[in-house]
């Protein structure tokens, strides 16, 4: 069996991945190893060419593949090692990675410490459960965008995209700049579930029709899709009679979420999250397995990649320290909850140690948009950390910083609460 | 006198402002919270413009697209027309980074570059199996 001896291992050469690999060299870990299942690195990015990338943390547009060639980059400065077209099989308890390679065949990779990056995948028509028969033309939004931007390869002519995701909205810019005509974009929640940036210049900007409060009932076709009824829906999400409407088409898209990829981490016996379908990670995104640290989308889903990049430093910089040995002690725990208006906050736990003026940066998702209101960080039955914010949307993700000498009791609550805008 | 509806997208906020003028003048905007949003509908009234990103054939190289960018956005208005301008261009690996595509666009000064990399293919023999 082919054998690689490492300081930090990596699993997944995504942004998370490459920021986190970065992260751990500059820390001080001799050798960092990323283990990629891709012929090569930058994951996702490689096939989102349009741009918007690195506003925050490069204060630069840039499109997707210039922003992974920015860590590529770095890591080859770095001198990170690389293992692509290598699967991760199996994480073992004493932080060995069992692998399946191209080139090596079985590979066993063993790492002082152990970095989870392997980012989501989309959910499909499967686990949305929509009636109709089974024809071909029906893509997750990511598959037809690699199959275009990637392999060139035509999708369709006519097409209906379900959910109003990112990914399906640049899609039906895509695909309409390529000749197709996008009949509509079906969301079934009554607001949009991406960024309003994508719904103007990618939606707007050719007239193409958002359906809020819609969904598709029905998918028509025998061998390719024929068109698909499309229904308006109640405010429990059913669909309302006499609402049916036919729409012709030879493709439908999904874009109806993405689910993070952890078989692996689940399988290493690690501990998970309900809501964010993560592992349960400490603010230096450390799992309940000491030596294993998660960061990106495996651990909750990201709107944007610079947050990924951040949030990826502090595991690598973790992992390495771990590696290193000189991961700080914990004197006590607190758990963070969702209060009012919050659907989960990560991480889920904080760890403090003998540093009181220590920082934690909590990252939180509101359940329902929302007007102004105020965030608030309780502990101990006392405020520690607020502020105000104009609106809140569950499809931007918000933050806030925690001092650690602040934290009393062993709950860290965080609500966000409608207030009255002053004129 | 026309009144336009325009969402900003400097900021997450999307502030939803309306904008009155005629052709190359704004006499007022509403709706806006910040002055970069008033500038944002300025812009967007008189001539939107966007980045624009496609990708174009490479000939020989380990992957069959690469994908562009604009140097800087273009009108909006002209995006369809550029990426019909790709379909027909060829490049041959392997191509670098930011390699030009076209250097003048429209003789407007903004430029066509590859926004990724492509090494050539190697021949079948030297792959080997």
């Amino acid at each position: 069996m082919f054998h690689v001896q490492c300081d930090v291992a990596v699993v997944g050469g995504g942004p998370a991945g490459l920021s986190a690999a970065v992260a751990a060299k500059k820390q001080g870990a001799q050798r960092v190893c990323i283990i990629e299942r891709d012929k090569s690195l930058g994951g996702i990015l490689q096939q989102c060419i349009h741009a918007g990338f690195g506003m925050t943390y490069f204060r630069q547009e840039l499109t997707g593949p210039e922003y992974a060639a920015r860590f590529i980059t770095l890591a080859r400065e770095q001198e990170v090692s690389v293992l692509t077209d290598t699967m991760v099989l199996r994480l073992e308890e004493d932080k060995r990675l069992i692998c399946a390679s191209g080139e090596h065949g079985l590979t066993e990779v063993c790492a002082g410490s152990i970095v989870l990056s392997m980012g989501c995948r989309e959910r499909t028509r499967g686990s949305i459960r929509i009636p109709g028969t089974r024809p071909a033309g029906i893509y997750t939004a990511g598959a037809a965008q690699r199959l275009m931007n990637c392999q060139n390869k035509t999708v369709g002519r006519r097409v209906v995209i379900l959910g109003s995701g990112d990914i399906g909205m640049i899609m039906a810019r895509r695909m309409t700049l390529e000749g197709a005509q996008v009949c509509a974009v079906v969301e079934i929640m009554p607001y949009l579930a991406g960024l309003t940036r994508n719904r103007v210049q990618c939606l707007d900007d050719f007239d193409i029709p958002l359906l809020l409060a819609h969904t598709v009932t029905k998918i028509v076709g025998r061998e390719r899709v024929e068109g698909v009824w499309v229904q308006r829906v109640d405010e429990k999400r059913a669909p309302v009679e006499g609402t049916e409407h036919f729409f012709e088409c030879d493709t439908l898209l999904l874009s109806v979420g993405l689910i993070p990829e952890n078989e692996l981490t689940a399988a290493a016996g690690i501990e998970m999250a309900p809501i964010t379908n993560g592992p349960v990670v400490n603010q230096h995104m450390q799992t309940s397995n000491p030596g294993v640290f998660a960061c990106g989308n495996v651990l909750h889903v990201n709107d944007l990649v610079d947050h990924v990049s951040a949030e990826s430093e502090i595991a690598g910089r973790a992992a390495a320290r771990y590696a290193l040995g000189t991961f700080g002690k914990t004197l006590r725990e607190a758990a963070c909850e969702a209060g009012k208006g919050v659907r989960y906050v990560c991480p889920q736990r904080l760890c403090i140690g003998e540093d009181l003026e220590e920082t934690a940066m909590l990252y939180f998702r509101v359940g329902a948009p929302m007007g102004a209101g105020e965030i608030k960080v309780e502990s101990g039955g006392h405020v520690v950390a607020s502020r105000r914010i104009s609106r809140a949307n569950p499809g931007e993700m918000e933050k806030m910083a925690v001092r650690l000498g602040d934290v009393a009791g062993d709950t860290v609550t965080v609500s966000v609460e409608p207030r009255e805008e002053k004129q | 006198m026309m009144e336009k509806i325009i969402t900003c997208t400097v900021c997450p906020q999307g502030c939803r402002m309306t904008v009155t003028g005629e052709e190359l003048h704004v006499s007022g905007v509403t709706g806006n919270k910040c002055p970069r949003g008033a500038e944002y509908a300025q812009s967007e009234f008189v001539c939107p413009v966007r980045t624009a990103t496609s990708s174009v054939r490479v000939e020989g190289g380990v992957r069959p697209l690469v994908s562009v960018r604009s140097s800087r956005p273009i009108p909006a208005a002209r995006m369809a027309e550029l990426v019909e301008l790709l379909r027909g261009i060829r490049l041959e690996a392997p191509v670098a980074m930011h390699q030009v595509v076209f250097e003048n666009l429209w003789n407007s000064g903004v430029g066509v570059v590859t926004t990724a990399e492509v090494a050539k293919r190697r021949s079948p023999q030297t792959t080997g199996c």
